[in-house]
């Protein structure tokens, strides 16, 4: 029986980069709000210092910021006919675990979506007719659109004073930025970050190929920053151990550097780490949420009642709450009925490796950020005529070297032994000149009837509930897609210089044990109509009004950015609506 | 004449700034009660009584029961709520200013300076009631304390009689009337409420004011509280007023940022200070002369050469190539007075345990530095100190390993 | 210098006002709930920093079985009169470490069952962890080589032999008793390529050999001076997490 706490006017699960966001704007209207955090407490100093983070071994190959599958996992398959088996140990995606969430360890890339990715299927079908669209893809508009996002998307830049370069300032389109973009309302807060040798080299090559190269927007600052709430960040220093670690000099946009030291202040606002919610109450109509049910580290359990609940979990945990608590209609992918783990995407990965001259060149790849980079996006989205091609998607491509950690960066030309002398001559001989751009090819994935997540029949956790299983396989369409933007980013890598490529196509099936970017997607997506979507325009559940879910599991399909951007600018959206319209009258935002 | 009215114009507006800040000599008894509780309020808020007086981890204002730690064992702070029996409610005023500035309680027996009445006398009468009008409105709490907790033979209080036969000057502060009244402001608050000397001052070995060295700087559980005086190289010599002021208000500044002890005395004192009171400071303590200290020994070749290794691979990537930090997050080394005291002690407590700055409501970011006493010895530590205290256009003394032995054992000791 | 003669201290006692009313969490990953409202929590000496691995006898490793990865360790990575080999810069140590402690024991994976065999996009289902992975092969190995061998064991073979062995252990046209041949040497060789490339204080890549042979300068953390310094070499020594010799001062 858990044992109840005094009600709180807000329970927020999860604090990483939407928790806080959203806990912050709702402090301010003067509202109890708590927040329950199933990871440790993170911060700077004591877990990720300037004297112990950049340890390879530790953080990115053992991965320990990362969630243990033992407290939380899935099951895996590719095809609705296979049998799925748990993914024991992490593989093409990691959860995050911990205050902060994936900001803690993410690169700061930090992107918007185009004004065409939030309304797709209305698009597509315009510009290609409908019957261009495999009769098996899901994809659907958002509800929301650029425009309405575009005050959002800047809220979050100016929190995070991203350093970057505009492309398009209120429709004018600026030099040196991305001329694909849409229209923003000011400039960057920061200029862009200075780019090291390879990645101005890859600018040179994609400009003389008449590309337009831009640096990519980074959340790795610049220079020194005040953002609005009076917390301060440091430039970054290039340490090259980005993704996959913390960042110890405060150079890092995060939670722990734009939102938390201002938060915790507040008298209004509580945090428990540590502490894994595990069910969403309902009432007896099943259409109100009375609050949430909480296991503490030993293995106490408490209910925390609220008015109000937000999920802000990442995405494939707000999937598998959903289900286990009950709010809303499963998927049925045979039956094509439900809504609960439908449209469910990843990101379409691949690379091209460049080996050169090492006479000639010296590329000092571990002087990096997360975020450095010169960026190409004539080919994603729609900024390409895709009738002659028979796909439809696209991403950013570019030399977006985050580091060059020794373990992982001492790859060998195509062709040379996997050890032995010959192997160590040619690393010898190749770190300092090669290009390993890691998401060189950085493209979308749409969604599809049979890519989707339900709850395992066989494999439970270790609250002896059913793991959540995930059905996923690339399509012909992504596939095309990869193989056709690899090969033209193939193109500046050779232009560049190299002697020798190798081009690392993404190719089917989907292997869960290749790491391809944490941006998994969908499964509690956002929409207009409540048969094809959990969640209204304003991220309210559809079926209980006092429950709002935010993340990246409100996408309908993954577009060809990094989505950290776009999942903050909903969760300001939703904030917005939130303080704006449900708290002076609780209820459905929309009447469906 | 006119000159002569200036003077005793003068001479009264000092003495009206000085004791009397914002106090109203209207006739109506209601509205003096009010601003003389407000007066209290602040001038209770200046001299941090709450510090001491409330037991930690959610303790009762003002009610006493924080153990105080001196080198003679532990002190436990007295309940000064108005609570009659177990509080200060049944004392008359004479009483209670005898207790704040002479240090005598009401049945004779005296206190220990743990309770800073040789900085407290310094204040006005009319200060001090107006702190007891403050007080008189705190919530009473029925708590007893026991106050005698210091081993014996120190909790012989008889013994304080000599004592303060030695070192306690009792006396109301007086203005310099060559001065001007924010210079007096600013002393009178330093030296009497303020208590600054308590930390800053050093002190004999029996623990009275070396009044030679005011505010030179003292070494207390573990920290140097610095030199505040304006000498140019411990001191506050290079810091601008807006400096001084930025620290106590915010405690942050271009230069440096307030930690250990210093950084509870922001939060709960200078923070609340009026903007005067704090210019009013600034100049006093830019206005006491530097001391005419011999050019520091050289540092050895070799260690500066190793001083600078370490500092480039582990210090700069906050603290900046060269030296100068980014301003309000990462300290300027190059100016910091904590950095080239002639007591490292505080230098080498941040290196070896980390610390957090302080976070105000002004700068609430708090940026922690890491711990580096797991990574780098005796040797390697005093080497990268003697660099940084030596590596740019500043000079101060070596840092020996055995300095830094001495440290390290004593603070492996504490908790805090 | 003591206490009686310390002063008599008129301050306060250093408390850890920092942490407001929070109540500080202990930072390590089996951390107790806590509520956190008020400050940023703080504690001295808080965080877990790496600990070196200290030589000395095999942790995990029989001598035998020692002998043997240090065998392939030099194989994988063999000495030339630049580098040391896998053996002498430490990956054998760098390894024993590593099966002794958490990695050895497959910490946090995940191991309900069933155990099933399932495609390779599934990814490892076995119910042994790497520790118990390596015993079982290292032993059906060395039965191998005994009884193909005429009695050797395989440190004992020339290095040509080893390579042989090796090559066809990894194309799967040497089969090992009771255990994937071809996955056993596929992780042996990215645990001792890890071991070499890692932080010296694990083990492996002893006096930073590796770093010094790749030009790659470390555990660092700020090239803001060296962003736009393009196509020059970067001179400064390799430093690992516990430093370097310049740290000290030559006396």
């Amino acid at each position: 029986m858990p044992r109840k706490l005094p009600k709180k006017d807000i329970v927020i699960i999860g604090l990483g980069w939407t928790g806080s966001i959203m806990a912050n704007e709702l402090t301010d209207e003067g509202l109890d709000v708590i927040a329950i955090e199933r990871g440790p407490w993170r911060d700077a100093p004591t877990q990720f210092p300037t004297n112990y983070a950049q340890d390879e071994l530790r953080y990115r190959i053992r991965h320990e910021l990362f969630l243990r599958p033992e407290q939380n996992t899935f099951t895996f398959r590719n095809k609705m006919d296979q049998t799925a088996l748990p993914i024991r140990d992490w593989g093409s995606f990691m959860p995050p675990n911990g205050v902060g969430g994936g900001g803690v360890h993410w690169n700061a890339e930090t992107w918007r979506f185009l004004p065409t990715d939030f309304v797709l299927r209305t698009h597509l079908t315009e510009r290609y007719g409908a019957a261009f669209l495999p009769e098996d893809m899901t994809i659907q508009d958002f509800g929301a659109t650029y425009d309405e996002l575009e005050p959002h998307y800047d809220a979050f830049e100016y929190l995070c004073g991203t350093s970057g370069t505009a492309g398009n300032l209120r429709g004018q389109i600026q030099e040196g930025g991305n001329p694909f973009e849409g229209p923003r309302s000011r400039p960057y807060p920061t200029p862009a970050q200075k780019q090291p040798f390879s990645h101005t080299l890859f600018a040179k090559a994609a400009r003389d190929l008449g590309y337009k190269p831009f640096p990519q927007p980074s959340g790795n600052l610049s220079q020194a920053y005040k953002n609005p709430l009076g917390l301060r960040m440091g430039p970054c220093t290039y340490c090259g151990f980005c993704e996959w670690f913390g960042c110890g000099n405060y150079s890092k946009a995060s939670p722990q550097t734009t939102i938390l030291p201002h938060l915790i202040r507040k008298s209004n606002f509580t945090a428990r780490d540590n502490s894994e919610v595990v069910q969403i109450n309902l009432d007896r109509s099943g259409k109100r949420a009375t609050g949430v049910t909480f296991v503490d580290t030993g293995g106490v359990e408490w209910e925390q009642p609220a008015d109000l609940v937000i999920l802000s979990a990442y995405t494939l945990f707000n999937v598998q709450m959903l289900l286990h608590s009950k709010i809303g209609a499963p998927y049925d992918p045979v039956a094509n009925k439900g809504v609960v783990g439908r449209n469910f995407t990843h990101q379409t990965i691949s690379t091209v490796n460049g080996f050169f001259d090492n006479k000639k060149f010296n590329f000092n790849p571990f002087i990096a950020s997360g975020s450095i980079g010169m960026c190409i996006d004539e080919f994603n989205g729609d900024n390409f005529d895709h009738g002659p091609l028979g796909f439809v998607g696209g991403g950013y491509m570019g030399q977006v070297q985050t580091g060059g950690r020794p373990i992982q960066s001492t790859g060998v030309p195509p062709g040379t032994p996997k050890w032995g002398a010959a192997w160590k001559s040619a690393v010898r001989d190749n770190y300092l000149s090669s290009v390993r751009p890691g998401t060189g090819v950085h493209g979308s994935f749409y969604s599809y009837r049979d890519v989707y997540l339900d709850l395992d029949p066989t494999y439970k956790d270790r609250f002896g509930r059913p793991l959540m299983r995930m059905t996923i396989d690339f399509h012909d369409n992504e596939i095309k897609q990869n193989a056709y933007l690899t090969d033209k980013f193939a193109e500046i890598i050779r232009a560049m210089g190299a002697h020798t490529l190798e081009k690392v196509y993404r190719k089917a099936p989907y292997d869960a044990t290749d790491y391809q970017t944490t941006h998994l997607n969908g499964g509690v997506i956002m929409g207009t109509d409540p048969t094809t979507s959990v969640i209204n325009r304003y991220l309210q559940s559809w079926d209980v009004p006092n429950l709002f879910v935010t993340g990246a599991s409100a996408f309908p399909q993954n577009a060809g950015y990094n989505p950290t951007g776009t999942v903050a600018a909903l969760a300001f959206w939703a904030a917005t609506a939130i303080r704006g319209q449900y708290l002076k009258n609780p209820g459905p935002l929309i009447h469906a | 004449m006119r000159n002569a009215a200036k003077f005793s114009i003068a001479i009264g507006a000092a003495a009206t700034w000085v004791a009397a800040a914002g106090v109203s000599g209207a006739a109506d008894p209601d509205g003096q009660a009010f601003d003389r509780i407000e007066k209290g309020h602040y001038l209770t808020t200046v001299a941090d009584c709450f510090a001491c007086h409330t037991a930690l981890n959610g303790g009762k204002p003002f009610a006493g029961g924080r153990p105080i730690e001196t080198p003679f064992g532990n002190i436990t702070s007295s309940n000064i709520t108005p609570d009659n029996e177990t509080g200060i409610g049944a004392w008359s005023d004479q009483q209670f200013d005898d207790a704040v500035r002479k240090g005598v309680r009401p049945d004779g027996s005296r206190l220990y300076p743990a309770m800073p009445f040789p900085a407290y006398t310094k204040m006005t009468h009319d200060d001090v009631m107006a702190i007891r009008a403050y007080l008189a409105t705190i919530e009473p709490v029925h708590q007893p304390v026991r106050a005698n907790t210091l081993p014996f033979p120190f909790n012989i209080r008889l013994a304080m009689r000599a004592w303060d036969a030695l070192y306690f000057t009792e006396g109301e502060f007086r203005p310099d009337s060559q001065q001007s009244p924010a210079w007096n402001r600013g002393a009178y608050l330093v030296q009497g409420p303020g208590h600054c000397t308590a930390c800053h001052t050093p002190k004999s070995f029996l623990g009275g004011d070396k009044t030679s060295y005011n505010l030179r700087g003292f070494n207390l559980q573990g920290w140097f509280a610095p030199d505040i005086t304006g000498d140019a190289g411990e001191g506050l010599g290079q810091w601008s007023e807006a400096d001084i002021t930025s620290y106590l208000k915010t405690g942050h500044n271009r230069v440096t940022a307030a930690t250990g002890p210093m950084a509870e005395e922001v939060v709960n004192s200078t923070s609340q200070y009026d903007d005067d009171d704090l210019r009013a400071i600034a100049t006093y303590l830019k206005s006491l002369p530097g001391q005419q200290a011999a050019a520091p020994a050289q540092a050895e070749q070799s260690t500066m050469i190793a001083g600078e290794a370490i500092y480039r691979d582990q210090c700069s990537a906050c603290h900046g190539l060269d030296g100068q930090g980014v301003a309000m997050l990462f300290p300027s080394l190059v100016q910091s007075s904590l950095t080239h005291a002639s007591d490292p002690a505080s230098a080498i407590r941040l290196v070896l345990r980390g610390a957090r700055s302080v976070a105000t409501k002004a700068e609430p970011t708090a940026p922690g530095m890491p711990s580096f006493g797991w990574q780098l010895d005796d040797a390697q530590v005093a080497a990268v100190l003697t660099y940084i205290r030596n590596a740019w256009k500043t000079a101060a003394a070596p840092v020996s390993p055995d300095v830094v032995r001495n440290a390290r054992d004593q603070l492996s000791t504490r908790s805090d | 210098m003591d206490r009686l003669s310390a002063g008599f201290s008129m301050a306060m006692r250093r408390r850890d006002f920092l942490a407001g009313t929070a109540i500080l969490v202990v930072n390590t990953m089996e951390s107790r709930a806590t509520v956190i409202s008020g400050a940023l929590p703080w504690t001295p000496n808080a965080g877990s920093p790496p600990v070196s691995v200290r030589p000395g006898p095999w942790h995990y490793f029989t001598s035998d079985e020692g002998r043997a990865i240090e065998a392939m360790a030099d194989r994988i990575i063999p000495q030339d009169p630049q580098t040391p080999g896998g053996k002498d810069s430490g990956c054998a140590v760098f390894i024993d470490r590593q099966l002794a402690g958490p990695y050895g024991r497959a910490e946090g994976h995940y191991t309900g069952p069933p155990f099933m065999p399932g495609t390779k996009q599934q990814g490892p289902q076995s119910a042994d962890g790497p520790a118990a992975t390596y015993r079982k092969a290292l032993a059906a190995v060395d039965r191998y080589c005994q009884s193909t061998y005429q009695g050797k064991r395989f440190p004992d073979l020339s290095d040509e032999q080893k390579d042989e062995l090796l090559k066809n252990i990894e194309d799967g046209k040497t089969k090992l008793e009771g255990v994937d041949g071809q996955s056993f040497f596929a992780q042996v060789i990215k645990d001792t390529q890890e071991g070499f490339f890692a932080d010296p204080l694990y083990g492996g890549n002893r006096d930073m050999v590796a770093w010094k042979m790749i030009g790659y300068p470390g555990a660092r953390y700020n090239y803001l001076d060296w962003v736009e310094r393009h196509n020059e070499r970067f001179p400064l020594p390799p430093v690992s997490l516990i430093g370097r010799a310049d740290w000290s001062p030559k006396t």
